[in-house]
């Protein structure tokens, strides 16, 4: 059965923050308004609203979608948030893909916000809560536990250093350091500033560790024949997938996230690839923490188990590599508003895919790039293959 | 419009000082936010279980494998478990961290080690997250055999806290 | 052309006030079994995509849809959360087979209400932490003012009222799966307490536990699984303003705006006559007069009139909640759409039993999601 096209036709965002002034309404709205802005639509062409943002703990609002509907848009009309913990970001626009791919809407917004400053006295309050409430909370599990167990067993099982895991955090912050809207962006970064930051929860180190952040940002989806007449340069929505593992982590190998090749391979397939590694050409995979994108490469089969490491050191995935990976900077660079985060990706895949993205532009021309979120108890992937 | 081209974006960022100097103003609210979850018959029979001292598991026949905790039905292929299966307090440790910051990121002298338990009897080896106790952190591995410290009887209520911690196996 | 997508598949636990026995993964596992027995299919075969819908504060847990997948047989598989009214849930279901990318998806909606202590508080919690919740208000006043404004802008009468309460627990007392049926006079309606006035207690529909697990299929996929496929003729959502300051109070605006997309999907111009019943929200009493109004049963103000007439009993012209609604059956909060759903399902099947309608062909079911939301949605459902 053939699917009706769809293509991102305009982006916009906020600066990332670590604390910001707008309340979270203000946010979505900032980076609604830039993102109809950037293709001259207006609020009437819209025909739905869909929004994605994570713990309703950050914000502190129960039901946080029905309380930034209005700043996102979303006033009388069809009206919906989407939920995948982390991997929202990315969600939040295939949930807009089906919109428009059923043909009952032609033009959806997609928005996600996160103003996890909100969340006091440490935003990482809201994710004390994700944990079993009977079998696991009473051991006063914090967020870090998990990373930090996935990060030691994924190098325990590949005989992986601190070292080459510590150079996607030099990489991003690097490439961030291009990027308007980055908060943690640094060009003079090191390898050793990684390897000497203080010891949260070995093996993870405060630099190997996104920043908690406030931010927003929106996208435009419209189907094909409408996408033609609002600009010349639509990018459009190739392949889309999402995979939720078991919710028992304890009872999975965490070396290898089976999720993320799952969700990838929905996505491929649908965009007609059959050789990733040759038919990518930019990937944004989510890196709240050093190790994860490498982790999320080797999921999204763009490299063997426990090889992207070894692909980094060689500067594949550099900027003028082979395959530049996150050249946006990522969470690590730009900063991690759990969902704005995501879409920040896909938004960058649209600047890159169009030549767009000045000081960031990956050269030769790019024509595919695939962006991809993760998220709850190391379970969720999310993927989508964008082309022009 | 292209990226390249916005001077600037919007948002503004605001500074510890701007509060504290009361710049800014805000709300505070503390959600009154309560729950009494019901356990239910896996996990209720697990928490009696535990307050005997003692682990149990589920066995799935069909997919030919035994795991903890408990669960009343099989997620691999979605057939009710078929039988309780008693385990050993013993058990490898699959994964570990040392974590020496608090959830509010205040520093710990010494660091709390959680780590995933593959428990002794169960197949394919699945685990569960505890705490490790009664060993150096520098002397944790991957693969050390470790065994369950449990509470005296009568502090026990049928938690997952009766258990203390896992140590170390002593050999001999 | 939009692809046709009918509900092949119907699992539910019924309302019961407490589920002590139960874990909520167990009672999600009781109502997924039943709907792929239903439907006739394997989960971990035949199933595509899940959809949960939940919020993380009524579980207790943040980031819920981790707990989602295993009970549904969704692990590895694409699942989704929706934090929206369960009908919002079979909406996104039913984009995604629409779309053309996949041929069969689970919805599931549960509440274990009996679990959350504070429920008035978590309500509290979903207004504006700036210009609302400083005044430490009950949230209930908020359906207090729209009660007392609708009733004054339309002249429904507090009896009017009474006689949905009276109406609606009475059907639920021919309803075994309703937990709380009751045989009332509309002077016990109104003898009841004042909660926030003009509302009273009995005009409040209690909380209640339970699960309702549903299977979608594509048009050729659900004729091969079912020679009753229950055909999603039109669906409809809507969002008003969420702050009270800018709300219309009289009028549902949301009701109206999902109905409108509905109908115009299934091509419906008159629903009083093209729609045999319907199951409307009926959270609390008053609502249900204005979402029969908002949804084009009736012009604005003659719901109340038409409820003393008895049209919207299960003998009348419009037979409204004759499951009992969530007044008679208890109100499973986001789950309350997908219990009016099934409702619908099992009455063009002819399966309702001791409660069927005769001869009914189309029928509607709207849910919403509660205060202090303006946040609606709507299914027409055909055999």
């Amino acid at each position: 059965m053939g699917m009706r096209k769809v293509a991102v036709v305009g982006a916009g965002m906020t600066k990332f923050v670590r604390r910001a002034l707008e309340t979270g309404k203000e946010l979505a709205f900032e980076a609604a308004k830039m993102a109809l802005d950037s293709c001259e639509l207006t609020l009437q062409q819209v025909d739905c609203v869909v929004h994605g943002t994570a713990p309703d703990a950050f914000d502190g609002v129960h039901m946080k979608g029905e309380y930034l509907a209005d700043g996102s848009g979303a006033w009388r009309k069809p009206y919906t948030r989407c939920y995948v913990g982390g991997g929202t970001g990315v969600f939040a626009p295939i949930h807009g893909w089906y919109h428009v791919a059923s043909g009952l809407f032609d033009i959806c917004l997609v928005v996600c916000e996160e103003k996890m400053s909100s969340c006091q006295p440490h935003p990482q309050g809201a994710f004390l809560t994700i944990f079993d409430h009977t079998t696991e909370r009473p051991l006063g599990p914090n967020l870090l536990w998990i990373f930090a167990l996935e990060m030691n067993r994924y190098m325990h099982t590949y005989g992986l250093s601190k070292r080459d895991i510590a150079l996607v955090s030099v990489k991003n912050k690097r490439n961030a350091a291009d990027h308007p809207c980055s908060l943690l962006g640094d060009r003079e970064i090191t390898v050793e500033d990684v390897l000497n930051s203080e010891v949260l929860a070995w093996p993870v180190q405060r630099l190997d560790v996104s920043p908690v952040t406030d931010g927003a940002v929106a996208v435009v989806l419209a189907a094909e024949h409408v996408a033609r007449r609002i600009t010349d340069k639509p990018v459009w929505i190739e392949g889309v997938g999402w995979n939720l593992d078991t919710t028992y982590w304890t009872n999975r190998d965490l070396c290898y996230p089976r999720y993320v090749e799952n969700a990838a391979r929905m996505a491929y397939e649908m965009a007609g690839i059959s050789e990733p590694r040759k038919q990518i050409h930019i990937a944004e995979p989510y890196d709240p923490f050093d190790y994860k994108e490498l982790h999320h490469l080797e999921g999204l089969l763009l490299f063997d188990r426990g090889k992207a490491p070894e692909a980094t050191a060689l500067g594949i995935t550099q900027r003028d590599g082979d395959l530049p990976v996150c050249p946006s900077g990522g969470l690590l660079g730009v900063g991690n508003p759990i969902a704005a985060a995501g879409l920040m990706k896909v938004a960058e895949l649209f600047w890159q895919l169009r030549g767009e993205a000045g000081a960031r532009q990956v050269p030769g021309q790019p024509r595919r790039g695939v962006a991809q979120a993760w998220g709850d108890l190391m379970q969720v992937g999310t993927v989508i293959v964008m082309g022009v | 419009m292209m990226t390249a081209q916005i001077k600037e974006f919007p948002g503004v960022g605001l500074r510890e000082s701007d509060f504290e100097q009361r710049k800014v103003l805000y709300t505070e609210w503390v959600p009154n936010a309560r729950y009494a979850w019901d356990a239910g018959v896996a996990i209720g029979r697990y928490l009696a279980e535990l307050k005997e001292g003692r682990l149990i598991g589920v066995r799935c026949r069909h997919c030919r494998r035994t795991v903890i905790p408990p669960r009343v039905f099989c997620e691999w292929c979605f057939r009710p478990m078929d039988e309780w299966v008693p385990l050993p307090d013993t058990g490898t440790v699959n994964t570990f961290s040392l974590c020496y910051v608090t959830w509010d990121m205040r520093r710990l002298t010494e660091p709390e080690i959680p780590a995933v338990i593959d428990i002794d009897g169960t197949h394919p080896p699945v685990g569960i997250l505890h705490l490790l106790g009664e060993v150096e952190p520098q002397a944790v591995q991957i693969g050390m055999r470790v065994q369950a410290v449990w509470k005296p009887p009568e502090e026990r209520t049928g938690s997952i806290l009766d258990i203390r911690y896992f140590r170390p196996v002593r050999e001999g | 052309m939009t692809r046709k997508v009918a509900i092949v598949g119907i699992g539910y636990t019924g309302c019961r006030p407490l589920t002590a026995e139960v874990s909520y993964k167990e009672l999600v596992y009781e109502a997924a079994v039943k709907a792929y027995e239903d439907a006739g299919l394997d989960p971990r075969r035949d199933v595509d995509s899940f959809v949960t819908v939940a919020e993380d504060f009524i579980e207790g847990t943040s980031i819920f849809d981790e707990y989602t997948p295993d009970q549904l047989g969704g692990m590895l598989k694409p699942n989704v959360t929706i934090p929206g009214e369960g009908i919002h849930g079979l909406a996104t279901a039913y984009l995604q087979i629409a779309s053309g990318l996949v041929d069969v998806v689970v919805v599931e909606a549960h509440s274990k209400a009996s679990n959350v202590l504070t429920l008035p508080h978590i309500t509290a919690y979903a207004m504006d932490p700036v210009y609302n919740r400083p005044l430490q208000a009950n949230p209930i006043f908020i359906a207090g003012m729209e009660m007392n404004r609708y009733m004054w802008a339309t002249g429904a009468t507090q009896e009017q009222c009474a006689q949905v309460v009276v109406k609606n627990k009475r059907c639920a007392l021919y309803n075994p799966t309703a937990a709380y049926g009751a045989n009332l006079e509309i002077d016990d309606v109104l003898a009841a307490e004042m909660v926030a006035y003009p509302l009273g207690r009995q005009e409040i529909s209690p909380h209640a536990d339970g699960a309702v697990v549903l299977v979608l299929a594509a048009g050729e996929v659900a004729e091969s699984l079912t020679d009753l496929p229950i055909w999603i003729r039109g669906i409809g959502w809507c969002n008003d303003a969420p702050s009270l300051e800018t709300r219309g109070w009289g009028r549902a605006i949301y009701a109206e705006g999902a109905g409108k997309m509905a109908y115009q999907m299934a091509g419906i111009r008159n629903p009083m006559e093209e729609i045999d019943f319907a199951e409307l929200d009926d959270t609390y009493a008053y609502k249900e007069l204005q979402h029969l109004e908002a949804l084009g049963f009736c012009q604005f103000g003659e719901a109340g009139i038409l409820t003393a007439e008895g049209v919207t009993e299960p003998g009348g012209a419009l037979p409204v909640n004759v499951s009992g609604g969530n007044l008679g059956c208890g109100h499973l909060l986001d789950a309350a759409g997908l219990r009016a759903v099934v409702e619908v399902v099992l009455q063009l099947r002819g399966e309702a039993g001791s409660h069927q309608l005769p001869d009914v062909e189309t029928g509607l079911a709207f849910g919403w999601r509660g205060l202090p939301s303006t946040s609606g949605a709507v299914v027409i459902l055909s055999n």
